[in-house]
């Protein structure tokens, strides 16, 4: 990598608990994703009523874009298309897949919904946090069975390296029913940064992602 | 990707010598015809994939989709491999890689060799039969194309809606750019089940009749099935006489709706400007998404103007095979690559008369033409925009 880059900041939403920057954001004792996500919307203080309509993917992966980029001010710093988002998970949109098949499984309770449909592509996450920052930058969402930092590391690295972007919103947002996991890294130009968690690196991309 | 560990490796990263990437084989598997050749054979007589289908079991009431047929399916995977072991969206992937790895000699086992697989749904309509089959995860299935091929590296998925296939090149092509590979094989696939036909038709974006794209009376896609695949090297005395370039591509994002594109074209034009800065030169044909639908043709013929590319002979193939979503990247690549090669430009089937805001010049009739380029472009649910240019070296 030609350009030095440093992670600056990340947010890790996992086991009912969200941590922001190392710190403990948010806890709840429900098991049930949705409450746990209704729960940390209301602890973030926001207002944006398209959360209400979203999957359960898109509202996992929206609330950690949240509290990753809430004391950010990106537009100040960057324009919208010099911001990317790469995003990765294991099951696609397969939850909400599920979700839409029983819509149809019936011939006689036949109810195919296009409010439930359009959430069955995984990069429809990636579009509701391009809408709510005003994001127009590179977008990809890869599929892989585990997070992977190396794959993570050398795919941003060219995109900074290119000058393709100048700032990029990446990790993990992976939910299956109740069990959900997402991991997001803030990654800048070293140069253009004060503040930083740790070097852009495989190893500390690693270690952020397995730090409970 | 592994990572580099190697000194020369370091070393190659840390020069980052400028390498371009050529286009070394091909092949599109359509209900036209199970190569490229016998593709653009079909196409050249006029005929199209698209019919109209009664089949209860996709759905309640008839449809117009361009499906392969699964018996002729079955039996072309028959003669190598055993049937029994593969899904339907897994036959059709290996036998559109196998054809284009059988033009070529590289080395699948060696580390230097990427595959990228691209696909909207993979294998959903196991959905219906079998909820708990493992191969409704993306990385299952590619990791069964990719031991049947013995490829060396993991698999890499991309699935970005409707821009996938796009996305499967520029991302092949940039990683051995970057110099992580020599080689990459890129295949995109999807087929059509209920799921996918409820679901359009849940939006109301199905034609009632042939898909007309950018035509007056356009009312909608046919939904098609497809696999192409691609295979980019670094490596230009591979590629014979004429040397064509994948060069770079951008994704982009219009930040506006997540199932109806921006009434400016913002993403698309952004990810235009951004070809035409990086290599300004003047383009000779734009190979559109042109789907059929009311707001994408609309969108496009909007972000082509803008462009300033409104002269620029423009067509879709979506009216020969329908829209094959995470395959149609690739596949409409593979024929804008066929026509700079063969000096030939495909009509717009379906279209008669011009039904869009900006008049784009769309190809209304195939006619031999020499051509240095292509423009390929994209748009997905999402709010996703892609676009890559090829051209003669």
């Amino acid at each position: 990598m030609k350009e030095s880059c440093t992670i600056t900041s990340y947010c890790t939403i996992r086991d009912n608990i969200a941590i922001h920057d190392g710190r403990l954001l948010f806890e709840s004792k429900t098991k049930n994703f949705n409450e746990f996500a209704s729960g940390l919307y209301r602890h973030s203080g926001i207002s944006y009523p398209k959360f209400h309509k979203m999957d359960n993917l898109c509202k996992l992966g929206f609330l950690a874009a949240e509290i990753l980029l809430k004391e950010k001010n990106l537009s100040y710093k960057y324009a919208g298309d010099e911001i990317g988002i790469i995003l990765m998970n294991s099951s696609s949109s397969l939850d909400t897949d599920r979700n839409y098949q029983k819509t149809i499984s019936n011939r006689t309770d036949y109810f195919p919904s296009p409010a439930v449909f359009v959430y069955t592509l995984p990069n429809v996450v990636i579009g509701e946090i391009c809408i709510r920052h005003k994001i127009f930058g590179e977008g990809n969402f890869f599929i892989t069975e585990k997070f992977n930092p190396s794959f993570v590391f050398n795919y941003i690295s060219q995109l900074f390296d290119n000058d393709f972007v100048e700032c990029c919103i990446t990790g993990w947002v992976e939910i299956s029913g109740n069990n959900f996991e997402s991991v997001l890294f803030l990654i800048e130009k070293t140069g253009k940064t004060e503040t930083g968690i740790a070097n852009f690196e495989p190893s500390e991309i690693e270690s952020i992602y397995n730090r409970k | 990707m592994e990572e580099k560990t190697g000194f020369y490796d370091r070393l190659n990263q840390i020069i980052s010598f400028v390498r371009d990437v050529y286009i070394f084989a091909d092949s599109i598997i359509t209900p036209l015809g199970f190569t490229t050749e016998d593709n653009t054979e079909a196409m050249l007589a006029g005929r199209s994939g698209i019919r109209l289908i009664e089949d209860e079991k996709m759905s309640p009431v008839p449809f117009y989709a361009s499906l392969i047929d699964s018996q002729l399916l079955h039996n072309r995977f028959s003669s190598f491999g055993d049937p029994k072991k593969y899904t339907r969206f897994e036959k059709l992937a290996i036998c559109s890689i196998k054809d284009a790895l059988s033009k070529t000699d590289i080395d699948l086992s060696d580390s230097r060799t990427l595959f990228i697989l691209s696909t909207t749904k993979g294998n959903v309509d196991l959905l219906e039969t079998d909820p708990g089959d493992e191969r409704l995860y993306l990385w299952n299935t590619a990791n069964m194309v990719q031991r049947y091929f013995n490829f060396r590296n993991q698999p890499v998925i991309i699935s970005d809606a409707c821009i996938s296939g796009v996305q499967a090149i520029i991302t092949g092509a940039r990683m051995i750019r970057a110099g992580f590979f020599d080689n990459a094989v890129i295949n995109g696939t999807d087929i059509i089940s209920e799921f996918v036909l409820s679901g359009f038709n849940s939006f109301q974006s199905l034609s009632k009749g042939l898909c007309r794209p950018f035509d007056k009376t356009r009312d909608g896609l046919s939904l098609g099935e497809g696999s192409g695949t691609i295979i980019l090297t670094a490596d230009p005395s591979l590629c014979g006489k004429i040397r064509i370039e994948a060069g770079e591509g951008f994704s982009t994002n219009d930040a506006n709706h997540i199932s109806g594109p921006s009434r400016t074209g913002e993403g698309l034009f952004l990810a235009i400007s951004r070809i035409l800065k990086k290599t300004p030169i003047a383009i000779d044909f734009i190979s559109a998404h042109g789907t059929a639908t009311s707001y994408n043709d609309e969108m496009e013929s909007i972000a082509i103007t803008r462009a300033g590319l409104q002269n620029v002979p423009v067509n879709s193939f979506k009216g020969y095979w329908g829209h094959t979503l995470g395959a149609s990247g690739v596949i409409e690549s593979i024929m804008g690559i066929y026509s700079i090669r063969n000096s030939i430009l495909f009509n717009t089937a379906g279209f008669s008369e011009p039904g869009v805001s900006n008049p784009i010049n769309i190809i209304t009739r195939s006619e031999s033409r020499e051509i240095g380029n292509c423009l390929k472009i994209a748009s997905g649910f999402g709010g996703c925009n892609a676009a890559i240019l090829f051209r003669k070296k």
